[in-house]
């Protein structure tokens, strides 16, 4: 099977006990994209993720991976590998023999492991440290072995279950990068599951936003924040004004959608109110007007000039403005 | 505040240091079986030399590393699942059955014993069990046996096993067998790459904590076994009380400890070596 998706999910769902985890939920996911599961916790992400790895046995629907049904396959007979949250490497073995272990299990001779671990520590920059143990390794080259490890067997599809929380904020970014490269470079499907919307949005070539064990909506990032689907999208990505429309339904209104200004600007909607607060964030700066129609709404402003007492004051009347079609329509 | 750091060792210091030089000088001085205690002081290795000119004593030293041995070894291979069992059960349920493991603590070890003699003896509960089910029509008894001395061991000190393998397997991180299993490790070769590996620790302390009491055992011989089963710790006791040969029976005492010291340092440099790697 070459062509026809990598992962196809019809139907799938969890229960622990009286809690459903994952309810009906249908995926397609196509060769080498990045895909994201976003949500918050309990959304069901990771028991969909563990139900891909086999760890976790659906108790309706089917899976299949590259158009074989794994439904009911364990874990250690799937053609996928998963970096684990906590990275789970085994203390007891070094670098080298942490990223051979999947081979040696699929009895690899000795030689072609060596030379294939050697390949991948290298592919992730941890060609000096094969030797040594995870614990005296720092987090950043942990999540390179955990990396590693989960890409030596050339898996079909790569699960990833929140591969970034556990490092801290300016490395994540850079590692973002670098997983992104490395995802194209190797041409393989990542799975991944994260709660930081950030790192879906600018990490996938598409994502599914998941709550209470459904997908909300499944599109590109720009579709998922431009044409949220539902108002919990629209709340849930980014920040969203939502103001009621006439006739039912609502508009969801991005800040940075929104025209601020001292006197009435020329657009078909506009709005008077007063600046309640003011957020200064560095690159923007963030408003909250309270205005007589809408209630609180916010903006943002971008901050191009480096001049102080560029923006407004707290307390100052404004007027807010914005082109027809700057929303997104959400039925209620 | 120097006194109460000093009160431990001034504890040590004459209730165990003292009395272990106190034998030390037993075992250097002479027989005197007329005197009051029966011994005369001096310095003499002759206790020291006849332990190892005798076969007697060798025998005994080797049958009870033996016999200490196996019990450890079955002892391991009965208690192993069960602490993987209890380690693999909900958190809920394990302090009922690490409860059941400790239980039989709240009895007195030595009527303990004796309740397997009354189990064990001729026409006693097994064998009156094994006819009444025609299992076996005459089936005999292992009581003063070699195969009742193995028994007594494993049943007195599995407890010491299951405990500290319970304690390592329960750290042990489920995400590590999934690991495993994701890489496409069968349920067997995880265990014996993942699980087994890092439970040595347990396996050590649970080994030593059976083996180290087992080769100085003297009740479990001296009631289950028979006059065939020689152990040292029984040596020790007929030499004292039938013999009435102080020097000699401090001399076993005396090499006892030192043969013994052997492991207790390895399952001290083991204890401290798994806390390191905790820190």
């Amino acid at each position: 099977m070459t062509t026809g998706p990598i992962v196809r999910i019809e139907g799938l769902t969890k229960r622990f006990g009286p809690i459903v985890a994952v309810d009906r939920v249908d995926l397609e996911i196509a060769r080498g994209e990045l895909f994201a599961l976003l949500g918050g916790s309990g959304c069901g992400k990771t028991t969909l993720l563990r139900m891909l790895a086999g760890f976790e046995t659906p108790d309706e629907g089917r899976l299949f991976i590259d158009g074989q049904d794994m439904t009911n396959v364990p874990p250690y007979r799937r053609p996928v590998n998963m970096m684990f949250q906590s990275y789970a490497l085994f203390p007891h073995m070094d670098v080298a023999a942490n990223v051979g272990y999947g081979l040696r299990r699929d009895g690899v001779k000795a030689p072609e492991i060596a030379d294939r671990v050697a390949e991948i520590l290298e592919l992730v920059r941890l060609q000096d440290h094969a030797k040594r143990k995870p614990s005296q390794l720092s987090g950043g080259q942990r999540q390179r072995v955990a990396l590693a490890r989960a890409l030596v067997k050339r898996p079909k599809i790569l699960l990833l279950d929140e591969p970034l929380a556990a490092l801290d904020r300016k490395l994540r970014e850079a590692t973002r990068f670098e997983m992104v490269r490395l995802q194209e470079q190797l041409g393989l499907t990542f799975v991944m599951v994260t709660h930081d919307q950030e790192e879906a949005m600018s990490m996938a070539t598409r994502l599914a936003v998941m709550n209470a064990g459904r997908i909300a909506q499944i599109g590109t990032p720009h579709e998922v924040y431009e044409r949220p689907a539902s108002r919990f999208v629209a709340d849930f990505i980014g920040i969203a004004n939502i103001l009621d429309l006439p006739g039912g339904g609502w508009l969801a209104l991005r800040p940075e959608k929104i025209t601020l200004a001292a006197r009435r600007p020329d657009l078909p909607l506009a709005v008077s109110g007063k600046i309640v607060d003011v957020a200064y964030e560095g690159d923007r700066s963030l408003y909250h007007v309270a205005t007589n129609t809408h209630g609180t709404m916010i903006v943002s402003t971008a901050n191009t000039s480096r001049a102080a007492g560029e923006g407004f004051a707290r307390g100052q009347p404004v007027w807010l403005g914005w082109s027809e079609g700057a929303g997104q329509r959400l039925e209620a | 505040m120097r006194f109460v750091i000093g009160l431990p060792f001034l504890w040590l210091g004459v209730f165990f240091l003292l009395p272990c030089l106190l034998v030390l000088a037993i075992a250097l001085g002479t027989n005197a079986p007329d005197s009051v205690p029966p011994v005369e002081l001096g310095f003499s290795f002759k206790s020291f030399a006849l332990l190892f000119s005798d076969d007697l004593y060798l025998a005994a030293w080797l049958s009870s590393i033996r016999i200490a041995a196996t019990s450890t070894l079955v002892a391991l291979l009965l208690g192993y699942p069960m602490a993987y069992a209890i380690a693999r059960t909900a958190p809920n349920r394990r302090p009922l059955l690490l409860m059941l493991v400790v239980l039989p603590f709240w009895t007195s070890f030595l009527i303990r014993i004796y309740a397997w003699m009354g189990l064990l003896a001729d026409n006693g509960l097994i064998e009156q069990f094994l006819r009444w089910t025609g299992l076996a029509s005459n089936p005999g008894t292992i009581l003063g046996t070699e195969w009742a001395v193995h028994l007594g061991i494993v049943y007195a000190y599995l407890p010491f096993m299951v405990l500290p393998l319970y304690a390592t397997l329960e750290k042990l991180d489920d995400s590590l067998l999934e690991a495993a299993a994701d890489l496409g490790a069968r349920p067997l070769a995880a265990f014996l790459t993942v699980t087994l590996p890092l439970s040595l620790p347990g396996i050590v302390a649970g080994c030593l904590l059976v083996f180290i009491p087992a080769v100085g055992e003297f009740v479990i011989p001296d009631l289950l076994g028979g006059t065939g089963t020689l152990m040292i710790g029984k040596v020790l006791w007929d030499e004292f009380f039938t013999n009435g040969d102080w020097p000699l029976a401090s001399a076993v005492a005396v090499c006892l400890l030192v043969l013994l010291v052997g492991p207790i340092a390895i399952f001290q440099r083991n204890q401290a070596r798994s806390l390191e790697r905790r820190a």
